[in-house]
C-alpha cells in the first residue's frame, strides 16, 4: 500500500492532470528533490521557490486571484508563523471584499512530531490555524484520506490548510487508493525517484482514479459505546491502538477522526458523545488555548446533561519547544500509554 | 543588461501631451481632489469614522489609471494598490459615490459592504485587487498574477503600488526577488509613491538608499525616480515603463515622488499642508499659461464636481447601514 507522502504525490498528480492546478511550489518542491518528504517528485506543475514563505503564501494569494488554483508549500509549518498577517489575508479576502474576490488555494504544511525534529521541526499549527476565519482546515491520518481530502481541497473556491502529520507520511496504508498498482514495490517502482542522478527519471503514473473524502466530514473508525475519542493526525492512530486494547480489556471506545478541523463535523462527535456520555479530545498542540478546548466547551454547554464525566483533554504540554532527546519528545506530546490510560480512566468514571 | 536611469527633469517635461489629453487628465485630477476633500469634510462632520486617501497624488495616480489596460483577466492589467488610489480608480471610470458609501460604511458600499475603510478599493471585474490596511502586503501578492500572465502570454501586466516607508518592510524585498529571478522575470510594474514620511516618521529616520529606486539595481530591474508631481512627466515616464513591461516581459521599479496634502490619515487631523508641492495647482498654472484652459473653465469644473459631490454625500447619508446579521456573509464562496 502506498504511504502518506505518495497517496499526496499521487493526489496531486491527479490535480495537475485533471482539476486544473497549475502551480505546486515552495521551497525545495521542485525537481530535483521534490519536497524534503517527497510529496512532489515527479510532478509536472512544481517548481522551487526562493527561500521565503511570505513569498510563498503572498504569490499563493496572487495566484489564486488569477484563477490558477496553486498549492504551495511551507516546508515546515515551523516556519509558516512569519506569514500569519498573510494568511489572515487570505483566509479574509472574499469577506472584506463582500464577496468579491475568492481565492481558491492549497496551503500544504507538514506538522507536529514524531521525527525527533527538536525545537524548529515539530511544531503544530491545528490550534493557531483554526484561529484564522476563513480557511477551511484539513488533516488527514492516513494515505486514503490524504489522497481524497487533497482532491476536495484542490477543487475548493477556499483557502484550504492541509496540514500533513509528519509523523505518519512514511506509514503505509489499510486502504488502497483507487488505482493504485496491488504490488507496493511496483507502485515504488513507478512514482519513486532513484537515488542519485535524477535528471534523466520521470515517473510513470498508475491509472489514478477521483476519490473524494468531503471537508467537512469526520469518520468512525472503532465504534464503541463507554467512551468517545476525538483526534486526528498523529494522535489518531494511536487513539485507534488504545481503543483496541482496552476493547480486550472490555471498554467499549468509540474513535472519531475528525478529518477536517474547520468547519469540523459537530453531528458526527455530537452523536457519539450522546451515546457514550464520555469524551477524550486528543491533539498534540499545546493545551492552552487548544483547539479541543475549543471542542469541549461546546460539548459543555451543549451537551452537559447527557454527559457521564467531565469531558477531557490531552493535548502537548505547554511548554516553549519539543526537545531533540528521546525522553524530552515523549513527555511534551500524547504517547499511546498516556492515551490509554486516559481512556482507561475516562471510561471507568461514574456521575 | 538593464540601466537605471536617472531622473533628468529637463528631458522629461519638454515634451508636452496634445491638448484633449491633458484636458482629460486635469479633469480626472480635479474630479479625484474634491473627491477626497468631500471625503475628509464627511469625516469631520461625523459620516465617516476614518479616513485616509491619495490627495497630493493625482499627478502621478491618474495617468497610471489611465494607462491601465482595463479589464478582468489575464489579458487585462492587475492593480494591487494601497489606500492612496482614489485617483486611479476614478482615471479607470469608477464613479466617485462608491468611495463615498465606503466612507459612510453602508450597506451599498461597493468595495466591501461597509466593512472596510474609505479608500480600501476592490473590483474583481477591473481586475483590482481588495486593499488592505497591512502596508505592503500587496508587494507580497503582487507576483502571483504576473507569474500566471507570463505563463499566459499576452501583453496583460500587474502593477502593485505602495508607500515609500512601506519599503522598510521584507515584503518589498520580496518583490523584488520573485519578480527579477533568471529564472522566470515577471511582467511586473513595481510602484513606490515616495512622499517622505511614514505618518509622522521622516525619510532620514529610516531611508539610508540613495534613491528607493537604486534598490531595482541590485536586482538588475530597470528602475527610474519620476517627478510625480507633474502629470505630464509621469504619463511619460508610465507610458514608456509600462510599454516595456508588457513588451519585454520583465520588471520595472519606478519611484515617484509625490505630495501629501492632508497628512497620512484623519489621525493626523487631515488638514491642508501648505509647505508641500500641490500637484494640482502647478498643473492649472501651466494650462493656463499655455492656454489649454481658461481659470474660469477650471473654476467652473471644480464647481460642478464639488456640487454633484455634495449632491451624492447627501444621497449616501440617507443609504442603510449593513444589517448586523450579514457579519456571517462572504465567509466562504460557494458553488455557483
Amino acid at each position: 500500500m502506498a504511504n502518506m507522502a505518495q497517496a499526496i504525490r499521487m493526489a496531486l498528480h491527479y490535480a495537475e492532470e485533471h482539476l486544473g492546478v497549475m502551480d505546486i511550489f515552495g521551497e525545495d518542491v521542485g525537481p530535483p528533490l521534490g519536497g524534503v518528504f517527497t510529496a512532489t517528485q515527479g510532478l509536472k506543475r512544481t517548481w522551487n521557490s526562493p527561500l521565503d514563505e511570505r513569498g510563498i503564501i503572498g504569490t499563493a494569494i496572487g495566484l489564486a486571484m488569477a484563477g490558477q488554483r496553486p498549492v504551495a508549500e511551507i516546508q515546515f509549518a515551523d516556519y509558516i508563523y512569519n506569514t500569519i498577517d498573510l494568511l489572515k489575508i487570505a483566509g479574509n479576502t472574499h469577506w472584506a471584499s463582500n464577496g468579491d474576490w475568492n481565492l481558491p488555494m492549497v496551503v500544504k504544511t507538514p506538522v507536529g512530531s514524531g521525527i525527533r525534529g527538536s525545537i524548529y521541526h515539530s511544531h503544530s499549527f491545528d490550534a493557531t490555524a483554526t484561529h484564522i476565519p476563513g480557511w477551511k482546515i484539513v488533516m488527514p491520518s492516513n494515505p486514503l484520506d490524504a489522497y481524497g481530502l487533497m482532491l476536495s481541497a484542490c477543487q475548493e473556491l477556499n483557502p484550504v490548510m492541509y496540514l500533513e502529520p509528519k509523523a505518519l507520511l512514511r506509514v503505509k496504508g489499510e486502504e488502497r487508493i483507487p488505482g493504485e498498482p496491488e504490488d507496493e514495490r511496483q507502485l515504488s517502482k513507478m512514482i519513486d525517484a532513484p537515488l542519485g542522478d535524477r535528471s534523466a527519471w520521470r515517473p510513470q503514473w498508475p491509472a489514478l482514479e477521483p476519490y473524494a473524502v468531503p471537508i467537512g466530514k469526520g469518520k468512525v473508525v472503532r465504534e464503541g459505546d463507554q467512551v468517545t475519542v476525538v483526534s486526528y493526525g498523529r494522535t489518531l492512530p494511536l487513539c485507534v491502538k488504545a481503543a483496541d486494547t482496552l476493547r480486550e480489556q472490555g471498554v467499549s471506545a468509540e474513535v472519531i477522526d475528525l478529518r477536517t478541523l474547520w468547519p469540523y463535523d459537530w453531528d458526527l462527535v455530537k452523536a457519539s458523545i450522546e451515546k457514550t456520555g464520555r469524551v477524550l479530545y486528543v491533539n498534540e498542540d499545546t493545551e492552552v488555548t487548544n483547539f479541543g478546548e475549543h471542542l469541549m466547551r461546546r460539548t459543555v454547554e451543549e451537551l452537559f446533561y447527557k454527559l457521564l464525566a467531565p469531558p477531557r483533554l490531552l493535548a502537548g504540554k505547554f511548554v516553549p519547544g519539543i526537545g531533540l532527546a528521546d525522553a524530552l519528545e515523549l513527555a511534551s506530546v500524547p504517547q499511546l500509554a498516556d492515551i490509554t490510560q486516559a481512556l482507561q480512566k475516562l471510561a471507568a468514571e461514574e456521575p | 543588461m538593464s540601466r537605471p536611469r536617472l531622473l533628468n527633469r529637463e528631458e522629461a517635461s519638454s515634451a508636452t501631451l496634445d491638448r484633449e489629453l491633458l484636458v482629460r487628465i486635469h479633469d480626472v485630477m480635479v474630479k479625484a481632489r474634491v473627491l477626497e476633500e468631500r471625503l475628509i469634510q464627511m469625516y469631520k462632520q461625523g459620516h465617516g469614522y476614518f479616513w485616509i486617501g491619495g490627495p497630493g497624488e493625482e499627478a502621478f495616480n491618474v495617468p497610471l489609471g489611465l494607462l491601465m489596460k482595463k479589464g478582468q483577466g489575464l489579458d487585462s492589467d492587475y492593480l494591487h494598490a494601497h489606500y492612496r488610489q482614489s485617483a486611479t480608480l476614478l482615471a479607470l471610470g469608477e464613479e466617485p459615490i462608491g468611495a463615498l458609501r465606503q466612507m459612510k460604511n453602508t450597506a451599498t458600499d461597493p468595495y466591501s459592504g461597509g466593512r472596510n475603510f474609505a479608500g480600501h478599493f476592490s473590483r474583481r471585474e477591473w481586475n483590482i485587487a481588495p486593499v488592505s490596511s497591512p502596508i505592503e502586503v500587496q508587494y507580497a501578492i503582487a507576483p502571483g498574477t504576473a507569474m500566471a500572465q507570463k505563463r499566459h502570454g499576452g501583453d496583460g501586466i500587474t502593477i502593485v503600488t505602495g508607500g515609500d516607508a512601506g519599503t522598510a518592510e521584507g515584503d518589498f524585498a520580496s518583490c523584488l526577488v520573485w519578480s527579477s529571478r533568471p529564472a522566470n522575470p515577471l511582467p511586473i510594474l513595481i510602484i513606490v509613491t515616495n512622499n517622505k514620511w511614514g505618518i509622522s516618521t521622516t525619510a532620514d529616520g529610516q531611508h539610508g538608499e540613495t534613491r528607493i529606486s537604486d534598490r531595482g539595481r541590485a536586482f538588475n530591474i530597470r528602475s527610474k525616480t519620476i517627478n510625480g508631481n507633474d502629470p505630464v512627466e509621469a504619463w511619460r515616464e508610465l507610458k514608456e515603463a509600462m510599454d516595456y513591461v508588457r513588451t519585454e516581459r520583465k520588471p520595472f521599479l519606478m519611484e515617484a515622488m509625490v505630495s501629501r496634502l492632508y497628512g497620512h490619515s484623519s489621525a493626523s487631523g487631515a488638514n491642508f499642508v501648505a509647505n508641500e508641492v500641490d500637484c494640482l495647482k502647478e498643473f492649472e498654472a501651466k494650462l493656463e499659461k499655455d492656454g489649454v484652459l481658461t481659470r474660469e473653465q477650471m473654476e467652473a469644473l471644480r464647481n460642478r464636481y464639488t456640487e454633484e459631490l455634495a449632491a451624492a454625500a447627501r444621497q449616501v447619508r440617507d443609504e442603510p447601514q449593513p444589517a448586523p446579521e450579514s457579519i456571517w456573509n462572504h465567509i466562504y464562496a460557494e458553488g455557483k
